[in-house]
């Protein structure tokens, strides 16, 4: 007990140095340089109020990032150079290229799912008067940390043997429609018992090969996390649409969907884009759901992971490194759009 | 062409919009909502038989019992990993504010060389993936001692939310209209009495969403947690216990289903409090990853 009033007590002063002390800083370096000459006091004030970001941006993004990319071309205990064979390593080892793969199927379905389904959510609940009650309940696992969802879900995939009583909400469901449970989170394929087994869709067998069932069940918890956020933004893009603009299409005869289809979807084009670009970042460093669910195991690792395994399990820097330099060769494209689009922003200022 | 329908017709054609809104909306809940329920339902009654069969005798209070909270609380260090929780999250958000907010301001309204490229870097720096940082900032920690203390956490979430804080900020700050800046300063007003008595004032809503991106972000953060915290488990925050529940206990549905909502009731409160703030900053800040 003493420890933790000790442990409070530590945090009240870390928040008053973190407050406090930082703008006691600021007002000291600003006193002092204010007795400067006054040539002398514009040109340093603007360093006094930078500083401190400065330091902490190159100290814990800039300097790390490099370092990072030089450690890459080291070997494990970062002594000696190997050249690119941290890199062909990255790019050949089986356990890699089944991370790279899972990324991809990561990417697609929960950029192109959340997105889709967030926009559907936003035009749908745009008409309702209850809007903001169910973008509430939609948009609420965004405050829940993907250790929370992913024991959420794991309850929900829960497995227990044939014929008992399940307590996973899935596998209860199967078992009310006569089908045998399943292994969400350990079926690496859906040849060991397709998903479909006995609801006479037989003809689908060569399809199950291509999808790893375990891994599906980890993209859906993404899913459920990521589309109240594209909802949120969609639907303030889809607010932004001005109403006589819609009016004069339904006054030319024109249906709901083909408003949605060759108005509202042009329309908000831009922003389409940035939640996507969003959601593709968010899931390239995806690691706490493949992480908590399954530790990577049964083939569920995506590149994220494999990097904390590389560094933490395996104590190989140099291997954790040229993995971590793929994830940030990765999101350049999103960077140079994102700086691009800035400069124009700052252009029309 | 029919004009005037009746109200009938028109409730029954928007019937399938509310049914796709009301069926959406349920689905999304239904994952929290078991588990919670769960959370309250007795150890063995809950490895029997499926949350939902509470509602065969929705009256019957007694199959509930808060015995689940007292558990994971006390015995599984719940309870000292939300104090954890806390004392990391606060400080890791005042502070980044803080230096974002000077910042911001200097990148908005001072003149200085450099000004232009050092904002790009920022915006650049937005999505550097952390796997990037870890390894070097570790390895620092480890010869610094840091490591395992809550310093180096505090220091790291400060350095990756600072990007997104000064790009918020100075967005926002920078948008003030000039001629109240100016006029501040003709006056003879100093540049910090214009930063204290009229940029944070005014400033206060783009703070605000900040404050409660932050603070979210760090709270429900594992990985620097589990990078920089190590095995250290007297200073584990709410996820890191949870993680590790999972890992040795990933059969105790007592424990994990409260123990989970432990950790998440601090952000659902956040969220449901603050959810304007929370929005306005999702909006400003979609271009962080």
């Amino acid at each position: 007990m003493s420890d933790n009033v000790l442990r409070i007590l530590t945090a009240i002063v870390a928040i008053a140095t973190g407050s406090v002390g930082t703008f006691a800083i600021f007002y000291g370096l600003n006193l002092l340089v204010e007795r400067l000459p006054r040539l002398w006091k514009d040109r340093l004030l603007p360093w006094v109020y930078m500083g401190p970001a400065m330091v902490m941006l190159t100290a814990y993004l800039v300097l790390p990032t490099l370092r990072t990319l030089y450690l890459s071309f080291l070997d494990s205990r970062s002594v000696k150079f190997v050249g690119l064979k941290n890199y062909a390593f990255a790019l050949t080892n089986p356990d890699m290229v089944i991370a790279f793969r899972n990324n991809l199927l990561w990417l697609l379905l929960v950029s192109g799912i959340s997105v889709g389904l967030g926009l559907i959510i936003a035009v749908l609940v745009d008409r309702v008067k209850y809007e903001s009650a169910a973008k509430s309940l939609i948009f609420l696992p965004m405050a829940i940390s993907f250790v929370g969802a992913s024991v959420i879900w794991r309850f929900i995939y829960a497995f227990k043997p044939a014929g008992t009583d399940q307590i996973g909400l899935l596998n209860a469901l199967r078992q009310t429609f006569g089908l045998k449970p399943l292994g969400w989170l350990i079926q690496r394929d859906g040849v060991l018992e397709p998903v479909w087994a006995g609801l006479g869709l037989d003809n689908l067998s060569p399809l199950p090969t291509l999808l790893p069932l375990n891994t599906l069940a980890l993209i859906i918890i993404m899913i459920w996390l990521q589309t109240g956020f594209c909802m949120v933004l969609l639907s303030a893009a889809v607010k932004g649409i001005p109403k006589d603009v819609l009016e004069a299409a339904r006054i030319d005869g024109a249906n709901e969907f083909q408003i949605f289809r060759r108005i509202i979807i042009p329309m908000i084009m831009p922003t389409i884009t940035v939640v996507a670009t969003t959601v593709v970042v968010a899931v390239l460093k995806v690691f706490d759901i493949v992480y908590v669910m399954t530790g990577g195991n049964l083939d569920t690792d995506v590149i994220a992971s494999r990097m904390i395994k590389e560094m933490f399990n395996f104590r190989n820097f140099g291997r954790g490194s040229a993995i971590a330099t793929m994830l940030l060769l990765a999101v350049i494209p999103v960077m140079v759009t994102n700086i691009r689009r800035f400069t124009q922003q700052e252009a029309n200022r | 062409m029919k004009i005037a329908k009746s109200a009938k017709t028109a409730w029954f054609q928007r019937l399938p919009l509310h049914l796709a809104v009301v069926t959406i909306s349920l689905l999304w809940t239904l994952p929290t909502a078991g588990l919670f329920i769960s959370s309250f339902r007795r150890q063995d009654a809950l490895l029997q038989n499926g949350w939902w069969t509470v509602f065969q005798h929705p009256f019957d209070v007694t199959q509930f019992h808060i015995g689940n909270y007292i558990d994971v609380l006390a015995s599984q260090g719940m309870g000292q990993a939300f104090i954890n929780s806390l004392v990391i999250a606060i400080p890791a958000t005042v502070i980044p504010i803080s230096i974002a907010t000077f910042a911001a301001y200097a990148l908005a309204w001072m003149q200085f060389p450099g000004r232009q490229t050092l904002f790009v870097v920022i915006v650049g720096l937005l999505v550097v993936p952390l796997q990037m940082t870890l390894i070097p900032v570790l390895r620092a920690y480890n010869e610094l001692g840091l490591a395992g203390s809550f310093l180096a956490v505090w220091l790291a979430h400060t350095g990756y939310g600072l990007p997104l804080g000064i790009y918020l900020l100075r967005n926002y700050i920078g948008s003030l209209p000039r001629d109240l800046i100016e006029a501040a300063a003709v006056d003879g007003a100093s540049h910090l009495k214009i930063f204290t008595r009229l940029i944070v004032p005014l400033s206060m809503p783009a703070i605000a969403s900040f404050a409660v991106f932050q603070f979210l972000w760090v709270w429900n953060d594992l990985l620097v947690a589990l990078v920089y915290l190590g095995g250290n488990q007297n200073v584990a925050p709410v996820t890191l216990v949870l993680r590790n529940l999972v890992g040795d206990r990933g059969q105790d549905w007592h424990l994990l289903t409260a123990g989970a909502f432990i950790s998440m009731v601090v952000p659902l409160a956040v969220f449901f409090a603050l959810q304007r703030y929370f929005v306005r900053g999702l909006l400003a800040g979609s271009v962080k990853g």
